[in-house]
């Protein structure tokens, strides 16, 4: 397999350097999915159109997810990375003249520290990019993702080139195991042993697969690889391609992320034209192509045989895999899955080494992680930390802490089939093995953060609302159990528990995971298993004194006006639906029990905190 | 052969058997509701289960699809395996509270009506072992049912619940079905089933009403035998 093939994309590389270079000038948008709905798009119009019209030559790009989704529309200005954020339209003349022209910072469109107020310059400078490692995901600001040549000035293919003149399949095979990498998706399993079992598995052809079907609420870290640098993806599975020994590979991703699709069949017709995807990659004998494979949505499919039956054209039901997919998985041919973060990984081992890759995280766990931080936080985004940071440093140092000072309760880690994790285990090192020991996982890396306004009950009958409908009903633990599990719930948050509810529930956990086709089944009692097992109080308080401690539970709250605290504005009036709310102006007002609806409107208008919840 | 234990009883088994099949081969009852012999395996009722212990693991797997394997120490009967098998089985009796045969079999298990759960009066008998859609595809050939939707929503039915085209009235899926669910009524001339009405053929000799029509001429086509030597019911062949 050696030949001097390998120059070809260093080649590439040194031409396209004399057009880029660091010191380049140019303005970089984010344009992930999340800043075009805050309309990064427009103003990336503007900003070419004002830099027209200042005869400025100075490219705009259009660069996948920075992760700071919470203050897009972000800007920033290279070469001096200047880092503007919730950047509008009217603020690009002054962008252009002052800061593209001259250097100058706009400080009102700086990051500014919320509690030192001290105003931010760069991202490196901001707490919310400080503590991160971003090794995977930090090209995404580079880059255009749908330009090969962007993805080749940051050193791209240069592991395919290495590959395939240096290393022998069974080298890469190595090399990935030395550097420690385990699933991303959710299981953890060691990738080099799975590629192994694929190498030495009989049976032709063999295939590779990305699995980007992400369907945990609030998680879109493999949606922003996707759309902000499908070439990294689509090199790893090139790379696994040749070390497992197969010719052909399938990325399944949701047709609900459309820019997704868009990006990677982009990066993939440009790999192909660039010959390094397709027959004699490279001008070497390896040849690879990858299809793409659109899932309809269902939360099911993101499991291994579900997924294969999806990509066969069959519906996306699990199969009992007492058989492993490494041995017979897509149409039963020895099949490697992996997770789309899993495969961008790949190309970073073969660069940095794998030295380099095991000296970050744990001790089982190697290398970083992206989570996807939602739900009660300060700074929402996507973050990519060395495994073993902690929950804290997470959520407070980078997270920022609780929004409008409230108080912490509890994390929701690994999506619907993960557990909720209370404020006793922050200092937990985040790992896969750790997860699991306090009763959740690491999941793809989703994580849902709670406030004491969050009642546990309520958020277990989420999941499991959730998880009924997701079911793909197959077996009857998980169609049948999981419903009815379901059903308890609503009634506990209905004020129609009874005694035994809790018992019950954990009983029907233990044998709806234990006798569950499918991993889908087998942690979906998680959410409710973890909620009993640190908020069991919140239940009895539910189920005993009918009563929700949180203030959520609908059926189980009545609102009060507080006559000190209502100044009798009228406010609350004039919100309320239902016409609930009454009394004279400048008097304090009262509510109506019989014709409230808990819908909270009152509560939100008012300026005094004068509604009480309980 | 391959030498297992279950329930501490050593036995053995051809290589490629299911412990379903070694271990009722052993004497010891098993219960089941979709392993039909006539189709191939799905592992959807799950009350096959058997705890088996391989090296330090133990793990919970579905009988009529585990290969038995040399040194494997199976327990029938483990705490956990009887949690699973009660669980399903009152679950099934929530969703199918007429079904005879799931009663019956609840009471051998000696499994009661859990009065948490508040039984379905829309499910009918159809447990979705999914038996009935693998005898039309795999044995009959015509995948004239199938399943639709996903989790509780889940049914069994022809196309949109449609006549189907391709339905010849055999009735295999009534035959495999474990509980009665499905519906076939044969008077005279006519048979229904699907919600579709097939015209009957009667023998050649004792002048019976014994197949439908659509059936025999699906028949002669697949092998190429000529109706003319269809039309004799099996009991005067």
């Amino acid at each position: 397999m050696k030949n001097n093939s390998d120059t070809q994309p260093r080649k590439l590389k040194d031409d396209l350097k004399m057009n880029y270079g660091p010191n380049k000038k140019f303005v970089a948008i984010c344009a992930g999915t999340g800043c075009r709905a805050y309309g990064s798009l427009k103003v990336k119009e503007a900003l070419e159109a004002e830099l027209k019209k200042q005869n400025m030559n100075v490219d705009v790009i259009a660069t996948g997810c920075l992760g700071f989704c919470e203050k897009g529309p972000m800007v920033v200005i290279h070469p001096d990375k200047y880092f503007y954020q919730s950047v509008k339209v009217a603020d690009v003349p002054e962008i252009v003249s002052k800061t593209v022209a001259k250097g100058e910072v706009i400080s009102r469109l700086l990051y500014r520290h919320p509690e030192t107020k001290r105003t931010m310059f760069r991202e490196e400078d901001m707490p919310f990019y400080k503590k991160q490692l971003r090794v995977v995901f930090g090209s995404n600001g580079m880059i255009d993702p749908t330009k090969i040549d962007d993805y080749l000035v940051i050193n791209g293919y240069q592991a395919l080139g290495k590959v395939l003149s240096e290393m022998t399949p069974e080298g890469v095979i190595n090399e990935v195991k030395k550097a420690g990498l385990r699933g991303r998706g959710g299981g953890g399993f060691h990738t080099a042993v799975k590629w192994e079992g694929v190498r030495k598995a009989a049976g032709e052809p063999k295939y590779v697969i990305a699995n980007g079907d992400e369907g945990d609420p609030g998680a879109y870290m493999d949606r922003s690889l996707m759309e902000g640098n499908p070439h990294s993806i689509i090199e790893g599975m090139i790379i696994g391609g040749y070390a497992v020994g197969a010719n052909e590979g399938y990325i399944y991703v949701r047709n609900e992320y459309p820019l997704a699709v868009t990006h990677l069949n982009i990066a993939i017709e440009a790999a192909r034209e660039a010959g390094l995807l397709g027959k004699n990659i490279l001008g070497t004998d390896f040849s690879f192509d990858i299809h793409i494979n659109k899932g309809a949505g269902a939360f099911v499919c993101g499991e291994s045989s579900a997924l294969f039956a999806s990509i066969e054209g069959r519906a996306g039901e699990p199969r009992a895999k007492y058989v492993h997919a490494v041995e017979k998985g897509l149409w039963d041919k020895p099949t490697v899955l992996n997770n789309v973060e899993t495969w961008a990984n790949v190309p970073l081992i073969i660069n940095k080494g794998a030295d380099w890759y095991s000296s970050i995280g744990t001790e089982g766990s190697k290398g970083t992680k992206i989570f996807s931080l939602v739900g009660k936080i300060r700074n929402t985004g996507l973050i990519e930390v060395p495994m073993g940071t902690t929950l804290y440093e997470i959520i407070y140092d980078m997270g920022g802490g609780i929004t409008n000072g409230r108080k912490f309760k509890a994390v929701q880690t690994g999506g619907p089939s993960g557990g909720c994790i209370p404020e006793s285990l922050l200092d937990i090192p985040v790992d896969f093995d750790k997860l699991y020991e306090v009763g959740s996982m690491m999941g793809s890396g989703g994580m849902i953060v709670m406030d004491d306004k969050s009642c546990m009950v309520d958020v277990a009958r989420y999941f499991l609302a959730f998880l009924k409908e997701e079911s793909c009903g197959k077996c009857v633990p998980c169609r049948e159990g999981v419903r009815r599990m379901s059903d308890i719930l609503e009634d506990i948050c209905a004020g129609k528990g009874t005694e035994g509810d809790i018992d019950l529930l954990e009983t029907m956990s233990q044998a709806i995971a234990d006798g569950s086709l499918c991993a889908l089944g087998g942690s979906a009692p998680n959410p409710v298993l973890s909620t009993i097992k640190y908020f069991r109080e919140e239940y009895e308080a539910h189920i005993k004194d009918h009563r929700c401690p949180a203030g959520v539970c609908k059926a189980l709250i009545t609102y009060s006006i507080d006559p000190e605290r209502c100044t009798g504005c009228g406010l609350c009036i004039k919100v309320c639906p239902t016409q609930a709310t009454s009394g004279e102006k400048k008097k304090a007002h009262t509510i109506d029990n019989n014709k409230c609806t808990r819908c909270g409107a009152c509560i939100e208008s008012c300026k005094f905190e004068a509604i009480n919840v309980k | 052969m391959v030498n297992l234990t279950v329930d501490g009883k050593n036995i053995s088994a051809p290589k490629g058997t299911m412990l379903l099949e070694a271990i009722r081969g052993a004497g010891i009852a098993i219960p089941t509701l979709c392993a039909h012999e006539a189709v191939s395996r799905s592992g959807a009722c799950r009350l096959c289960v058997v705890e088996i212990k391989k090296g330090n693991r133990t793990r919970i797997v579905t009988s009529c699809l585990y290969a038995a394997e040399d040194g494997l120490i199976v327990n029938t009967k483990s705490d956990r395996v009887l949690n699973v098998r009660r669980l399903v089985m009152e679950l099934l009796l929530a969703r199918c509270p007429e079904s005879e045969v799931l009663q019956k079999m609840a009471k051998e298990m000696s499994v009661e009506v859990q009065p948490r759960f508040v039984a379905d009066s829309d499910k009918g008998k159809c447990i979705l072992c999914r038996s009935c859609v693998r005898v039309c595809e795999e044995v009959v050939g015509v995948s004239a049912i199938g399943l639709f939707s996903r989790g509780s929503q889940k049914t069994v039915g022809t196309p949109y619940n449609e006549k189907s085209d391709v339905c010849i009235g055999c009735g295999a899926c009534v035959y495999v079905c474990p509980t009665g669910h499905i519906e076939m009524t044969s008077t005279g001339d006519k048979r229904k089933i699907w919600g579709r009405t097939f015209r009957m053929q009667t023998c050649d000799k004792c002048g019976k009403y014994f197949a439908p029509i659509d059936q025999l001429k699906f028949i002669s086509k697949k092998t190429g035998v000529p109706m003319s030597e269809l039309t004799v019911c099996t009991e005067c062949r």
